[in-house]
């Protein structure tokens, strides 16, 4: 397995320098033997100045995999540190926070629109009862007001119809007394006319003259 | 010609020694160029995440709103693949997206090392998360865990051939999940360097090579998005599979 990977790291940076640089060097290693390649490598790496300190490719140097394991492990435990111990439950805070005061905020509200709602319900009764009471006097009133008339009207009915009675009674009365007289009256006048004209004449028979014609 | 040397973009080089141990060929250690940006890539997260968020601001500014929507990101990531139990793991995914997904940006401008090229880097990510869900997996589950191996409804008779292949997809998911980040890293740099370093090269053609030059050009340019898109893709990959693992851990069975 370890040569495996090895070999391979030998063999890439090989492949990859000779791609890119198309040394006639660089592009005979990629057919040579492992040490051959090896011995070349470093001398096309010294070659073309480069830094390839081991002829290895980089990310497969294992001479660079301490230093890489000691690094990670410091800062990978510092930042797991820090985000465990710092970072997250700061910000894990405040999102908390704000969700707390969300709740409660909504909470409040609901608590308010509860109150409110109340305050509603108990206003329409408060205005539902008045609108009754005022109903209530005014049909009262109306009714009150209807009575007292009808009484005033009948009684100044009565009192008109007492006195159109009474009046019809005396009308009546005149009316037979004059009709009374009428006779007398047709008598005294045939007295005087016939009086004046034929000479005189008794009250007697003038007043039987008037009955006749009257039949 | 090193100017347009795909290779040279991958070099570490020491930038002070700290010790050798073991003679000459012995293990070398030094605070490298991946080291400097290793550190940078810490640096970039920590300062921005704690910084950005120390206002502590009810109604988010632009800069805090990043460092939220990074965290939500995350944590919806963490809890729809491993659900709410996986959520003791978020630290570690976070510090794992934001790592990758740094690390490849920072290598995305020109001169700077890119920490994820480097086989070694990917693998020791990888081989975390593997050994985090073998542990969690038997420490929490103990034997059960092997269910895993074992999926439920398969039968008996088919069983022989099941497990042994199980086996291998979980034992190979450190190297897929380590050389698809690096492969797609290096190769992605690889390509771009190649192209734009056509263009070096042709430039001094004459007036052909300087007009076709700008071909490469082109595809510098599409290559450069390209490379953003996967500097991006390959964090969330990285991680999301890191979810899937977890859950492997928390629940064996299938």
């Amino acid at each position: 397995m370890a040569g495996l990977i090895v070999a391979q790291a030998q063999e890439a940076p090989a492949e990859n320098t000779g791609e890119t640089m198309q040394s006639e060097t660089t592009m005979e290693v990629v057919g040579d033997e492992l040490h051959a390649a090896e011995e070349e490598l470093h001398e096309a790496t010294e070659l073309h100045g480069d830094e390839h300190a081991t002829g290895v490719f980089p990310p497969f140097d294992p001479a660079t995999f301490g230093s890489q394991l000691l690094w990670l492990a410091i800062t990978f435990a510092a930042l797991y540190l820090l985000m465990s111990r710092v970072a997250l439950p700061q910000i894990g805070g405040i999102l908390a926070d704000r969700r707390g005061r969300i709740d409660a905020d909504l909470k409040a509200a609901e608590e308010s629109r509860q109150k409110t709602d109340a305050a509603i319900a108990a206003y329409e009764e408060a205005l539902a009862s008045a609108r009754a009471k005022a109903q209530g006097i005014a049909s009262e009133s109306r009714d009150a007001i209807a009575a007292d008339l009808a009484a005033k009207r009948t009684r100044v009915e009565a009192d008109l119809a007492a006195k159109v009675n009474a009046a019809e009674a005396g009308i009546t009365q005149t009316k037979t007394a004059a009709l009374a007289h009428v006779d007398e009256i047709a008598a005294e006048t045939a007295q005087a006319v016939v009086s004046q004209l034929v000479g005189d004449v008794s009250a007697e028979a003038a007043r039987s003259a008037v009955a006749k014609v009257k039949e | 010609m090193a100017g347009t040397d795909p290779i040279h973009q991958f070099v570490i080089e020491d930038i002070f020694p700290i010790a050798t141990i073991g003679g000459e060929d012995g293990l070398h250690l030094a605070f490298t160029n991946s080291a400097l940006f290793m550190v940078a890539t810490v640096a970039v997260i920590s300062l921005y995440l704690i910084l950005s968020s120390s206002g502590k601001r009810l109604i988010p500014n632009r800069v805090q709103l990043l460092s939220e929507l990074l965290y939500e990101f995350v944590a919806n990531m963490v809890r729809s693949s491993a659900g709410t139990e996986g959520m003791k793991f978020f630290p570690l995914v976070f510090s794992l997206f934001t790592f990758i997904l740094v690390a490849n940006m920072l290598g995305m401008v020109p001169y700077f090392f890119t920490v994820t090229s480097h086989i070694i880097v990917t693998f020791a990510l990888s081989m975390l998360v593997f050994l985090t869900v073998i542990v969690y997996g038997f420490v929490k589950n103990g034997p059960k865990f092997l269910k895993l191996f074992v999926p439920a409804g398969v039968p008996g008779y088919i069983l022989p051939i099941v497990t042994p292949i199980e086996v291998i997809s979980f034992l190979s998911r450190p190297i897929s999940l380590s050389v698809r980040l690096f492969g797609n890293i290096l190769a992605g740099h690889i390509t771009l360097k190649v192209f734009t370093g056509f263009m070096v090269t042709m430039i001094p053609l004459g007036f052909f090579g300087a007009a076709g030059s700008l071909l490469p050009l082109l595809m510098g340019i599409a290559l450069t998005g390209l490379e953003f898109l996967v500097a991006a893709v390959q964090a969330y990959v990285f991680a999301v599979l890191t979810c899937m693992y977890l859950n492997d851990a928390i629940h064996p069975s299938h």
